[in-house]
């Protein structure tokens, strides 16, 4: 068996709202992440996928250890991260590094491409001697397919598909074990978001890296991950690998998600039906009682608004699911005509 | 530049329901740095009942072309410098501003891709939508009330008459998105432009919206320009596509023909972009190099430097948009090849 490399176990991050200016007076907390496990394995890739809002960087914050979790762990290879401190802190902060969704505000405008790669060996100098840097800062540019010479530029001399890859260089430097990837690609045209596409599978083959990837395009999560974790309002719905997901899921709420993606297929039009979701997704400050996904489920029964399902294996299922009524259910997005 | 023979406009459509005619269309930006030439001889059209989806990567002209057409260009930096927009055959450019009033939104209305920048903030949703009402068509305040919450119903907004009174961040994206529809079909225009309506909403909502947006459009047998860059939601919603890049349409077809045989190597390079659920843990076949700098256009084509099947007559000459029967139209010397390989 592969080794866990992170486990997340019961993991919370709820955030106050509150009211007034000069006495503060919380009136509620958002949900953000309300009770996640899930493991990462080495070399693999993660794939988190859901709808605006639902708890996606939330948790890639919490995981990166930015922020401390209401309740619950991250184990690192067993420790729990938000007990670190000095030295081990120090080297899960190399381990495990970010990739962030919009290349356009993430960088330091006033900082050359070389200083922003190079900044993270100010910070961890026992990577890389003070003398060596420039020359592995290159090293990293034409690992990700810039041109090594473009060292002095800054950020917004380089498209977005290219500030994307400054992003990745600066995320490889300290060569970590795990990249978490907040939508690294949603912001990049079709023909970019490919390139970048390929070089994360490229350097994960080359580096044994494992990836947290996050995004709301499921056509992108199915390409590049291992397992597929799906969630709804800081909950996850649905956990197992990308063929159980895409090809057998359980939970009303993924199919209904993979059922609307658009198939760039225009004879499947009529073959394909899209399950319509009513209403909009509610609040996270008061989220629905029993199954949060049940004020717009068509399977929703009075069982649904009492207890809270919990995700695991059903009988006739073969992966986790948090639906009380979990059964298996074609979706023709992912059976394209052969 | 060469002759451009205008698709469709050769007397083989449907003339009764040609509503809107974007004729080798020029638009540049002069700005300090230089002269962006961002739209170079653009030439589509839309006929009533039918979607016209506009593909493109970001930046190939797509929203500048539909700003002409509604005549909100920036001016300065922007300027028109050659061609038509004809509207019933008649040449807005050359209307008067007061003309081109009154065709905005009851002849030609536009959805935003940004609904919370589009909608007025410090007014509620229903009065804007009421406003065109009392102005446009003279109601008085109570009937125009009564006209908005039915637009509202229309598009689906739960407790219209409730929702009447909220300002436009009391509402969820999708419901925006709605109340956005809602705005631009008021006044029943012949001619709708969505630049972008879904890209900002999540898979689910976007569905409902493309619904929606294609049950009025049968209903009142309105011509849609749909300007997107997925190539998922164009599969399942456009009659006939435009491809755009650099500023130009490099091809016209029926959506079976574009995405069962390409006649153009960008448009074929788009479609092997996309990552498929059905073809998992293959390598992306992506499009080398970067889109063009619209300062500095490459001569020739101006897909060439990023072209797998360029030759050395592609730096040399411009294709035109040439008509390949049944159609369709390329913009590459070698689109005959293309097509009829297997
Ligand atoms: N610092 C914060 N304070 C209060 N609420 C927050 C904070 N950060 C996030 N939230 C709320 O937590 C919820 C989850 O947000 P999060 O950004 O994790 O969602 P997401 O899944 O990444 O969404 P998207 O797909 O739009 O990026 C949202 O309701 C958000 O408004
Ligand atoms: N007001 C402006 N001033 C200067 N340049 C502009 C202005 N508006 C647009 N442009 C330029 O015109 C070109 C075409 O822009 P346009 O907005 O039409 O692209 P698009 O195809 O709609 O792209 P996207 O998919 O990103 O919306 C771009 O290079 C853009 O930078
Ligand atoms: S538990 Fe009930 S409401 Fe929730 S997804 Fe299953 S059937 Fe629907
Ligand atoms: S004209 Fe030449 S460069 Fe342009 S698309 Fe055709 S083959 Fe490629
Ligand atoms: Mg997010
Ligand atoms: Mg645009």
């Amino acid at each position: 068996m592969t080794e866990n490399i992170i486990e997340v176990r019961d993991l919370v991050k709820h955030y106050p709202v509150t009211r007034g200016i000069v006495f503060k007076k919380t009136i509620g907390h958002v949900k953000a992440v309300d009770g996640v496990s899930f493991d990462l394995k080495a070399g693999e890739t993660l794939g988190v996928v859901g709808e605006s809002g639902c708890g996606k960087s939330t948790l890639a914050r919490v995981l990166m250890n930015l922020e401390k979790p209401t309740a619950g762990q991250v184990l690192y290879k067993g420790q729990d991260i938000s007990k670190l401190s000095g030295g081990a802190l120090r080297r899960l902060r190399r381990q495990i590094q970010l990739v962030m969704q919009d290349p356009y505000t993430s960088l330091n405008p006033r900082m050359t491409v070389g200083d922003l790669i190079g900044e993270p060996f100010e910070i961890h100098p026992e990577v890389a001697p003070k003398g060596s840097r420039r020359g592995k800062v290159k090293e990293l540019l034409d690992l990700v397919g810039l041109n090594p010479e473009h060292i002095n530029r800054y950020p917004h001399q380089f498209s977005g598909g290219q500030r994307q890859r400054i992003g990745i260089a600066r995320a490889l430097a300290l060569r970590p074990e795990v990249i978490v990837c907040d939508e690294p690609v949603s912001a990049l045209d079709v023909s970019i978001q490919a390139q970048v596409m390929n070089l994360l599978e490229q350097l994960q083959s080359e580096f044994g890296l494992s990836y947290v990837f996050i995004a709301h395009d499921l056509s992108v999560v199915r390409h590049l991950s291992d397992r597929v974790a799906v969630m709804y309002l800081g909950k996850m719905v649905e956990v197992g690998t990308e063929d159980e997901i895409y090809e057998r899921p359980t939970h009303p709420y993924t199919q209904a998600l993979l059922s609307a993606v658009p198939v760039p297929d225009p004879t499947l039009r009529e073959s394909k039906a899209i399950i319509r979701l009513q209403g909009d997704v509610p609040s996270p400050i008061s989220p629905p009682s029993g199954c949060r996904f049940r004020t717009r489920c068509w399977k929703a029964q009075d069982l649904c608004a009492q207890e809270v399902p919990l995700l695991q294996i059903r009988p006739g299922s073969d992966h986790p699911s948090a639906c009380h009524f979990a059964e298996k259910r074609e979706i023709v997005a992912t059976h394209p005509a052969a | 530049m060469s002759e451009q023979s205008a698709p469709g406009a050769d007397g083989s459509g449907r003339p009764s329901g040609r509503l809107l005619e974007v004729d080798d269309l020029r638009v540049e930006f002069r700005t300090r740095d230089g002269v962006a030439k961002v739209i170079n001889g653009v030439t589509y059209h839309v006929d009533a009942g039918e979607t016209l989806a506009v593909l493109g990567e970001s930046g190939s002209g797509k929203s500048v072309t539909a700003q002409t057409i509604m005549g909100i260009l920036d001016t300065p930096p922007g300027f028109v410098t050659g061609g038509q927009v004809r509207f019933h055959g008649k040449d807005m450019l050359k209307m008067s501003a007061e003309q081109r009033r009154r065709i905005r939104g009851e002849g030609i209305a536009m959805i935003f891709q940004d609904s919370l920048s589009a909608l007025n903030p410090v007014f509620t949703v229903g009065f804007q939508i009421a406003e065109q009402f009392r102005i446009r068509r003279g109601l008085s305040r109570a009937d125009a009330k009564k006209r908005a919450i039915e637009m509202l119903d229309q598009v689906k907004i739960p407790n219209a008459k409730g929702r009447f009174s909220n300002y436009p961040h009391q509402f969820s994206g999708g419901m925006r998105q709605r109340a956005m529809i809602a705005m631009s079909l008021a006044l029943d225009p012949e001619v709708l432009i969505a630049d972008e309506p879904t890209t900002a909403l999540d898979v689910t909502v976007q569905a409902q919206i493309m619904d929606l947006l294609g049950e009025l459009q049968r209903e009142r047998q309105m011509g849609m320009i749909l300007i997107t860059h997925d190539l998922g939601v164009v599969a399942d919603v456009a009659d006939r596509i435009a491809v755009m890049y650099a500023g130009r349409i490099v091809e016209e077809a029926d959506v079976y023909d574009l995405y069962g045989k390409p006649a153009h190597p960008y448009t074929l390079g788009l479609l092997n972009s996309i990552p498929r659920m059905d073809e998992k843990g293959q390598e992306l076949r992506t499009i080398k190099g970067l889109p063009p700098n619209l300062m500095n256009i490459p001569s020739g084509c101006a897909f060439n430097p990023r072209c797998p099947m360029a030759q050395p007559v592609c730096r040399e000459k411009v294709p035109p948009l040439l008509q390949l029967g049944s159609g369709r139209a390329s913009a590459c010397h070698f689109a005959e090849e293309l097509v009829n390989r297997d």
